[in-house]
C-alpha cells in the first residue's frame, strides 16, 4: 500500500530507534528525538517498537491514503484531521481508502510520531532505517519528505496478531486502565491513552542532569549558574543539539583537550560559553569539555521543547537516574502490552 | 559506590550518562596511548560482553555504550556498577586476545594542483619546495586513531611534525571528496563532500565511505596507513575503475 505526500510538512523524517554498532567508523544514532512517544505510536497499531515511523517537527505533513488502514499519532499536540474529521492523537485512528490525513501545527510540543500499521517499508542502511540528515543516511535518500514521495507501507504483522501475542503474557492490566474512554468520531477504537505521563512540554520543570567528566573545571560562578540560571533554547538548534543561551559559562582555567566519545543528552561547552546539549543526530565525537550529562529520562521533554523555551537544570546521580529510567522502561513495557491487550479484544 | 574515577589497569573508568562508560587511557595525542585504546577496544570485542551496542575507540579514550537493561541484577547494584566490573575483569586476567591485527592500507594521491589547493601555502609554512612536502607526506606510515566527525572520516597519527600547520582561518563551504588534508597535527581524509578548515594537500580516487558497500568504511580505527603519490592521469583513471 502506498501513501502520496502531498505536503511534506516542516521537517519529516523516517525513523526508527536508531542506529547501533556503526559509531566507531563514524556513524552516529540518530533516531527518534522523542523515543518513548515513537515507541507508543507503534504500540497503537500493533507494530514492534523499532518500526519505522515518521517523525514530525512543529508543521506536519499532508498525506494521501492509497488504501485503507489504522495510524496513531503521539508526542506533542498537533491538530490532525482525517478528511473532514479532527480526530484525536494518542489512539488508533482508521483511515479509509483514499483518505487525507492532515497534520496542521503543534500547538504544544515540537515533535509528534506517526505510526502505520505494518511500518513503513524502507531498506534499511547499516542496519536501520532511521534518517541521518547531516550524513545523508538512511529513510528517504537520507533527506527529509519531500512533497510528491511515495511512501511504501510494510506488509508486517497484523496488529489483531501481534495484539494476542503479546496479550498471552500479560497479567498486569493496570496500566490499561490508565487508558480513557475517548469521543466516538466514527473510528473503530474508542478509547486513548493519557498522555500525560509520556509527553510534558512545561518548560517550568527542571531537566535533570548527572555532572559531566569536565563539571569540576567550570568556575565557582558558572557551577553555581549552571543549576541556579534559565536557559533560552537558541533558534539555530535541531536534530544535532540544542545551543542554550544563558549566563556565559567559563571554566576555571583553559582545558586542552582531544576529541572524545560524546552520547546522546551530552552537554558540552563551546569556548562562547554557551552550552549545547547533543541530541539525536550528535556527532559520536567531539573535542569540548563536557560538563554534564542529561538523565534519559528527561530527554524526551526537552526534545519537545521548542526555540525560545526555558530551560532550568537540576542534578541528579547516576545510580538515581540509572533507577528511574529502569522504573521508566518496566512501566512503558507493561502499557505497551497492555494495548496490545486491548487492540487484541 | 558511584562509577566516577573507577580505575583498572592503566585506565580509569568514568561515566558518560546511564548507558555508556568512557575509559581513559590518557590525555593527549599520542601514539603510544592511542596504540592501548586500540588493543582494549580489540579485547571488548572479542569479550562480547552481553547487551553491549557500540564501542568507540577515540584518541585517549574509548567509550562503550551497553544497554541498562541487559545488566540488570535483581540481588543488587547499579547496571553501571555491573558494566565496571566485568571490564575491569577482561582487563585483569591475562590478555588471551589476540592483538589488534592492523590491515596496512595504500592510499593513492594525487598531490597539488586542483587537487591540492593548498599544498602551496604548506610548502610555504614548512619552509620545503612542494616536491619535498608531497615526499614527507608519502613517506611516513600513519594509524587511524579513530573516525569521526563524518562517516568514515579517519584522523591519522604519524605527521611529520614539519608539515603540521593550524586550520584556514576561513573554512570552506565544500571540500570535494577524497580530500587529503592537514589540520595541526593531524592529517585525515575527507570520504564525501563536506564543509571544511583543514588545509587541502591532495585528493584519493578511493571511496572512503560508501553505506551499501560491505565493509562501508574503507579505514577502521587501528588501520595503518601510507599515501602513494599517483599523476593526474592515474588519478582519472582509478577513479574511472573505483567508481564504476
Amino acid at each position: 500500500m502506498n501513501i502520496d505526500v502531498i505536503k511534506p510538512g516542516l521537517l519529516t523524517t523516517l525513523q526508527d530507534r536508531g542506529r547501533f554498532g556503526c559509531a566507531m567508523l563514524g556513524i552516529g544514532r540518530a533516531g527518534p528525538m522523542d523515543e518513548v512517544a515513537m515507541r507508543l505510536a507503534n504500540a497503537l497499531v500493533g507494530n514492534a517498537a523499532d518500526a519505522p515511523t515518521l517523525e514530525l517537527t512543529l508543521g506536519g505533513p499532508r498525506l494521501r491514503f492509497e488504501a485503507a488502514t489504522t495510524i496513531a499519532l503521539t508526542g506533542g499536540e498537533f491538530s490532525v484531521r482525517v478528511g473532514e474529521h479532527d480526530v484525536e492523537m494518542w489512539r488508533p485512528i482508521h483511515v479509509e481508502s483514499g483518505a487525507v490525513v492532515d497534520v496542521g501545527a503543534a500547538r504544544r510540543g515540537t515533535r509528534a510520531y506517526l505510526a502505520v500499521a505494518g511500518g513503513f517499508a524502507v531498506e534499511p542502511m547499516l542496519g536501520s532505517v532511521s534518517t541521518d540528515v547531516n550524513a545523508r543516511l538512511g529513510g528517504m535518500d537520507g533527506r527529509a519528505l519531500r512533497e510528491g514521495d511515495t511512501l511504501v507501507v510494510g506488509a508486517g504483522e497484523s496488529a489483531a496478531r501481534i495484539g494476542m501475542q503479546r496479550a498471552s503474557n500479560v497479567r498486569d492490566t493496570a496500566a490499561a486502565r490508565r487508558t480513557r474512554d475517548a469521543r466516538s468520531d466514527g473510528s473503530r477504537q474508542t478509547w486513548s491513552l493519557d498522555p500525560r505521563p509520556w509527553f510534558d512540554a512545561d518548560a517550568n520543570v527542571p531537566i535533570r542532569i548527572m555532572r559531566g567528566s569536565h563539571f569540576d573545571a567550570l568556575d565557582a560562578a558558572s557551577r553555581a549558574a549552571l543549576f541556579d540560571a534559565a536557559f533560552r533554547i537558541h533558534k539555530d538548534s535541531n536534530r544535532v543539539g540544542f545551543r542554550l543561551d544563558g549566563p556565559r559559562l567559563a571554566l576555571s582555567e583553559p582545558i586542552e583537550l582531544v576529541s572524545e566519545p560524546l552520547a546522546i543528552g551530552t552537554l558540552q561547552l563551546p569556548p562562547g560559553g554557551a552550552p549545547i546539549a547533543l541530541m539525536a543526530e550528535h556527532p559520536t565525537v567531539g573535542g569540548y569539555p563536557r560538563i554534564g550529562q542529561i538523565a534519559a529520562v528527561d530527554l524526551p521533554r526537552l526534545a519537545q521543547r521548542r526555540p525560545g523555551d526555558v530551560v532550568r537544570f537540576a542534578e541528579i546521580d547516576l545510580d538515581t537516574a540509572q533507577t528511574r529510567y529502569l522504573e521508566r522502561e518496566r512501566e512503558l513495557e507493561r502499557l505497551i502490552a497492555a494495548i496490545g491487550e486491548r487492540l487484541a479484544r | 559506590m558511584s562509577a566516577s574515577a573507577a580505575s583498572g589497569p592503566g585506565f580509569s573508568i568514568e561515566p558518560l550518562g546511564e548507558s555508556a562508560l568512557l575509559l581513559r587511557f590518557g590525555e593527549g595525542l599520542d601514539a603510544a596511548t592511542n596504540a592501548r585504546v586500540h588493543a582494549a577496544s580489540a579485547a571488548l570485542q572479542a569479550a562480547h560482553l552481553p547487551g553491549i551496542v557500540d564501542i568507540v575507540p577515540a584518541y585517549a579514550t574509548l567509550a562503550l555504550h551497553y544497554d541498562p537493561l541487559a545488566w540488570v541484577d535483581a540481588r543488587n547494584g547499579s547496571p553501571s556498577n555491573h558494566v565496571v566490573a566485568a571490564v575491569r575483569a577482561i582487563f585483569e586476567t591475562p590478555q588471551t586476545a589476540t592483538p589488534h591485527k592492523a590491515a596496512h592500507v595504500d592510499i593513492p594521491v594525487c598531490y597539488g594542483g586542483e587537487y591540492g589547493a593548498d599544498l602551496d601555502a604548506l610548502a610555504r609554512h614548512a619552509g620545503l619546495d612542494a616536491a619535498k612536502v608531497i615526499a614527507r607526506h608519502s613517506a611516513a606510515s600513519y594509524t587511524v586513531a579513530m573516525l569521526g566527525f563524518a562517516p568514515g572520516f579517519p584522523y591519522l597519527l604519524g605527521l611529520d611534525p614539519q608539515l603540521h600547520m593550524p586550520r584556514r582561518a576561513s573554512p570552506r563551504t565544500r571540500v570535494p571528496a577524497g580530500s587529503i588534508a592537514i589540520g595541526g597535527v593531524q592529517t585525515g581524509i575527507y570520504p564525501t563532500e563536506l564543509p571544511g578548515g583543514w588545509q587541502l594537500i591532495g585528493r584519493t580516487p578511493l571511496a572512503l565511505f560508501d553505506a551499501l558497500r560491505d565493509p562501508p568504511s574503507l579505514l577502521v580505527p587501528g588501520d595503518r596507513v601510507r599515501f602513494v603519490p599517483i599523476t593526474t592521469s592515474e588519478f582519472a583513471s582509478r577513479e574511472r575503475s573505483d567508481r564504476s
